[in-house]
């Protein structure tokens, strides 16, 4: 076993973009991306033709999670305005997909993870974007 | 892949996933045996993927074996990851960290044990 930090400790609430919570957002974007990206790829590769539109967009779904999560682990001004930038979309992306995905069901026959608000991840794409935001809120003033 | 191996795996994920919620929200930062009781689930998920792949080599192989594949790389991959970045937030937030994982890694088992079952005609 490697030397264990000491418990109790706790961080001041103006500590870094990417310690504290930012830590367990950069865990769940980064799995975010890896899922994400990994679905546009498969998407891409196999069935291409299907439903171009969904696949490009699951693709972009998968560049903004990997933006976002660079970000959140760089920290300082940049990270946090890539952050900034990439939550934005993702937020932008959840609501358009996800209302395009219920109003136009041709568009969108096979899901990707904005479909129906990212229903089929437990609605964890529409949450994450307000989360990713307020963090990066409140973190204005820091660096 | 539907074995008791899979369910005592997503039994005991869904266990610890309580069991380190509870910890971040009483305010406590991953102690020793946090740390330890994760790698413990690591070595466990670990088993549960040699034995998926070996049953790649001598059983049916899944349709898209490749997304199969995909899935055990990352599920193996999972609980060290959380584990690294854990031990790198000795805050509630470490905490955090591994259930989150935990609440993750069932899903990522059942996900295997579905594309496992689709094995069309090969």
């Amino acid at each position: 076993m490697p030397p264990e930090p000491t418990a109790q400790q706790t961080r001041p609430a103006d500590a870094a973009l990417n310690t504290g919570l930012g830590r367990v957002l950069l865990f769940v974007y980064g799995v975010f991306a890896l899922s994400a990206s990994a679905r546009a790829i498969v998407q891409i590769i196999t069935h291409f033709s299907e439903a171009p539109l969904a696949y490009l967009l699951s693709g972009l779904a998968g560049l903004v999670y990997i933006a976002a999560t660079v970000g959140l682990a760089i920290g300082g001004a940049r990270g946090r305005r890539i952050a900034l930038t990439s939550c934005s979309i993702e937020l932008l992306g959840v609501l358009i997909v996800g209302t395009l995905s219920i109003a136009d069901k041709v568009a969108f026959p096979d899901d990707t993870v904005w479909s129906r608000y990212g229903s089929g991840y437990g609605y964890v794409p529409l949450v994450l974007p307000f989360i990713g935001l307020w963090w990066v809120w409140r973190h204005r003033s820091a660096s | 892949m539907n074995g008791p191996l899979s369910l005592v795996t997503i039994i005991a994920a869904l266990v610890l996933a309580v069991w380190f919620l509870l910890r971040a929200a009483l305010d406590r930062a991953p102690s020793r045996f946090d740390l330890l009781i994760t790698l413990v689930l690591a070595v466990l998920v670990a088993v549960l993927v040699v034995v998926a792949i070996i049953n790649l080599f001598t059983g049916t192989r899944p349709s898209e074996a490749a997304t199969f594949i995909g899935y055990l790389i990352t599920t193996i991959a999972f609980a060290p990851v959380a584990f690294y970045l854990a031990r790198l937030e000795p805050t509630r937030w470490g905490n955090l960290i591994l259930g989150v994982a935990c609440l993750v890694l069932p899903v990522l088992v059942l996900r295997l044990q579905q594309i496992a079952s689709v094995t069309g005609a090969a």
